[in-house]
């Protein structure tokens, strides 16, 4: 590759205006020969898909009708499967009468998370609002007291079945991927092995593997008779999977704690509880949470995967609303409500924690 | 990995407790197989792993190695590992092509490729993969049927049971040039060994050797050039070769969404070399072409190797979604193995295997491959 180097001595063509509406075009659509290929390419495509995409999306559009075969004339897309189906799509297989209260669920987590990404609110009191807010889903979702009928664990579905176990996966996999994260700095080499072997073989595997794992496994590893319901199941593999990947997440932000810090703690007098606790991971979680958020938003996304071990998430649920033959031809539509769903929730949850992260760099001067 | 500065003799209380530790978590193991060996004894399965030898008595719809229902469970298992091999490969190679020109779109001076790549990214990334890789199963297999399948150009036909595509008629010369790219590929490699050593040219040496003994060879046995098109007869496509359905979904979902974090990394590596190296290289009288290929590439592959890494291996993991649409791979066939004969432990430990295996092999690749990019000090 060694041809030398060329020296170009050729005068450079006068400069273009950069300012002005007209700078602005040129500087953006037409700054030399490749950008304005790039332009007429993307003008071309836009008038080649765009009016078709318009039209399907909107102009010939079928918005609200009861009556599938009104949709079977139109030339457009048939947004009224969602306004049929939406109660399929979003509560599955939940008793109709009673999806009130998987809608309180969604609105009470979906409030907590959201408040949760507000840093002043960071508190004691946020923790035991979670724990309260927590059981207060469970009770709602499970009934058999307070005049509500019980709904067994088989029939929970939708939305509220995967905002209960993304909540689950975060409150019982963050604890536990920072006993690891610490346990891979611990001066013991047991301790040090056994946290290393756990975050480096499930970090190996594919989360379908791990939830088949705990479905299949787990009830033949105990004793007779003791055979944990499905649902739990699922949510020991969504936390163990997200456990091996925020510990990886902890032990950056241990890693990024100047050593300074635990040695001055220390002469300080501070045990290693004081320290640890005091010292060490506020510090280090602090760090951590940018990578953090992207492992919480990650375990959302995730939530889809239920469906391949025969839970009926939201994507289970537009899959169990595709049924009915009727509609079964709107899949599109279907498939890219749950998406912007998703979509919409995944969004946030990043806008947030860009916000979080701009707010948490502030006052670090490390 | 060890934070604290080594002990000289290691105090009693952390041996006890060491001890404990190892004793709790072996017990518990024993306790596991233990119940396990109960449970599964009571059904009348005796664990291990002879059941692999015996008649497998399912189908495959989709295989590299002939395969038929009176083979063995351990060659179906091959079969899974080689379909899962076969997606990734492609849709790793795929989703790179992708990912690098849309991260390349994220860097452009012009508005409308910036714009038209952010949207790409963040749709593709912030929905679930799963849900992108049954939206394409759904769309291909509601398509038309073979008799009025789509052609968008000649010898290509799209039709609910998958993708056809003219190909060549076998012929030995095609099977020559099959084993020539192959010892193409194992010559470069050493090429690339000796001449790292001479500090010869690398590069173009090797992709002439994997470009021009295929030709060769071709040539040689007497240039074929007929093709096999695709064609109707009755309710099916014959000729050409064939792409089933749950392949294509697999491959777009896989490929499509691994593209957008392929596009970031791009974008992150380029954005990572300081201003000024560009900066400099202007001033030094290099060219744009030079300046990308001598100054930028080099300094930005460094950043984008370890995250790319990873991404790939995600690629593998995934590709057990598979599961989802019928695709026979790894997961899929375990599934239907342990269904059938009741050794539930010892083929979930199978398909585990695997996957820890790439990921180690691939991490390890990779691992070599960034020393070699490392900056090399003084």
């Amino acid at each position: 590759m060694d041809q030398g180097i060329v020296l170009d001595l050729s005068r450079p063509p006068p400069p273009v205006p950069r300012v002005g509406a007209i700078g602005w075009l040129r500087r953006e659509f037409f700054a030399g020969p490749i950008s304005i290929a790039l332009t007429v390419a993307i003008l071309a495509l836009c008038v080649w898909v765009g009016p078709g995409l318009w039209h399907w999306l909107v102009t010939q559009a079928v918005w609200a009708t009861p009556d599938p075969t009104v949709c079977r004339t139109a030339a457009g897309a048939c947004w009224a499967v969602i306004g049929q189906k939406w109660r399929v799509i979003l509560f599955a297989t939940y008793p109709y009468d009673e999806q009130w209260r998987g809608g309180l669920v969604v609105g009470l987590l979906g409030v907590m998370t959201a408040i949760t990404t507000i840093r002043v609110l960071w508190s004691r009191a946020l923790l035991v609002a979670w724990i309260a807010a927590i059981a207060a889903a469970l009770v709602l979702q499970t009934g058999g007291i307070l005049g509500l009928s019980y709904v067994p664990t088989g029939r929970w579905g939708g939305l509220p079945l995967a905002v209960l176990l993304f909540v689950g996966t975060v409150a019982l996999g963050m604890p536990l991927a920072v006993v690891l994260a610490l346990g891979r700095r611990s001066e013991l080499p047991v301790l040090r092995g056994v946290s290393r072997g756990y975050v480096e073989i499930v970090r190996g595997l594919p989360l379908v593997n791990v939830l088949f794992m705990a479905s299949l496994l787990v009830p033949l590893f105990l004793p007779e008779g003791m055979n944990p319901d499905k649902l739990l199941r699922a949510q020991l593999g969504m936390a163990i999977f997200f456990a091996a990947y925020s510990a990886e997440a902890v032990r950056g932000g241990l890693q990024a704690l100047p050593r300074g810090q635990e040695e001055a703690a220390r002469a300080l007098g501070l045990g290693a509880w004081a320290r640890t606790t005091r010292v060490i991971l506020p510090q280090a979680l602090r760090i951590a949470v940018p990578a953090l958020a992207n492992d919480v938003i990650r375990a959302f996304k995730n939530t889809s995967l239920l469906v391949v071990i025969g839970l009926f998430d939201v994507l289970g649920g537009a899959m169990a609303a595709l049924e009915d033959p009727a509609w079964s031809r709107y899949y599109v539509e279907a498939y890219l409500f749950v998406a912007l769903l998703y979509f919409a929730i995944c969004a946030f949850l990043s806008f947030r924690a860009r916000h979080l992260e701009a707010e948490l760099a502030q006052g670090r001067n490390f | 990995m060890s934070a604290a500065a080594p002990r000289q003799r290691p105090r009693p209380r952390d041996i006890a407790l060491q001890a404990a530790l190892l004793a709790v978590l072996l017990g518990a193991f024993a306790w596991c197989l233990g119940n396990a060996a109960d449970a599964l004894g009571r059904r009348g399965i005796a664990m291990g792993f002879s059941y692999l030898w015996e008649q497998a008595g399912f189908g495959i719809g989709e295989s590299a190695i002939p395969f038929q229902p009176s083979d063995t469970y351990a060659r179906a298992f091959l079969v899974g590992l080689l379909n899962t091999l076969k997606v990734s490969a492609f849709a790793i190679v795929a989703a790179t092509i992708l990912g690098v020109a849309l991260g390349l779109m994220r860097l452009s001076p012009n508005l409308g490729a910036r714009a038209l790549s952010g949207a790409y990214v963040e749709l593709f990334r912030n929905t679930p993969q799963l849900l992108q890789i049954i939206f394409w199963y759904w769309l291909i297999t509601r398509l038309p049927g073979p008799r009025q399948a789509l052609r968008p150009m000649e010898g290509l036909l799209i039709s609910n049971r998958g993708v056809m595509l003219a190909w060549p008629q076998p012929h030995p010369a095609w099977e020559m040039a099959g084993w020539a790219l192959l010892a193409g590929f194992v010559l470069a490699i050493g090429w690339a060994v000796l001449a790292r050593l001479r500090r010869w040219p690398v590069l173009w040496p090797a992709i002439a050797l994997i470009l021009v003994l295929p030709l060769a060879a071709w040539a040689i046995g007497g240039a074929p050039t007929a093709l096999e098109w695709p064609a109707v007869r009755g309710l099916a496509i014959r000729g050409g070769i064939s792409v089933s359905p749950e392949f294509v979904a697999l491959f777009l979902g896989l490929s499509l969404y691994i593209a957008a974090f392929v596009a970031e990394i791009v974008r992150g590596g380029v954005l990572s070399v300081p201003k000024a190296q560009v900066e400099t290289a202007r001033a030094l009288g290099l060219k744009r072409g030079q300046i990308s290929r001598l100054v930028v590439m080099p300094q930005a592959l460094r950043v984008m190797v370890p995250p790319l890494a990873a991404q790939y291996v995600s690629l593998v993991k995934n590709s057990s979604l598979a599961v989802a649409i019928g695709y026979p791979d790894v997961v899929n066939i375990s599934n239907t193995t342990l269904a059938q004969t009741g050794h539930v432990v010892e083929a979930v430990l199978l398909m585990s295997a695997v996957y820890l295996f790439i990921s180690l092999v691939i991490g390890a690749a990779m691992a070599r491959y960034n020393r070699a990019v490392l900056l090399q000090e003084r």
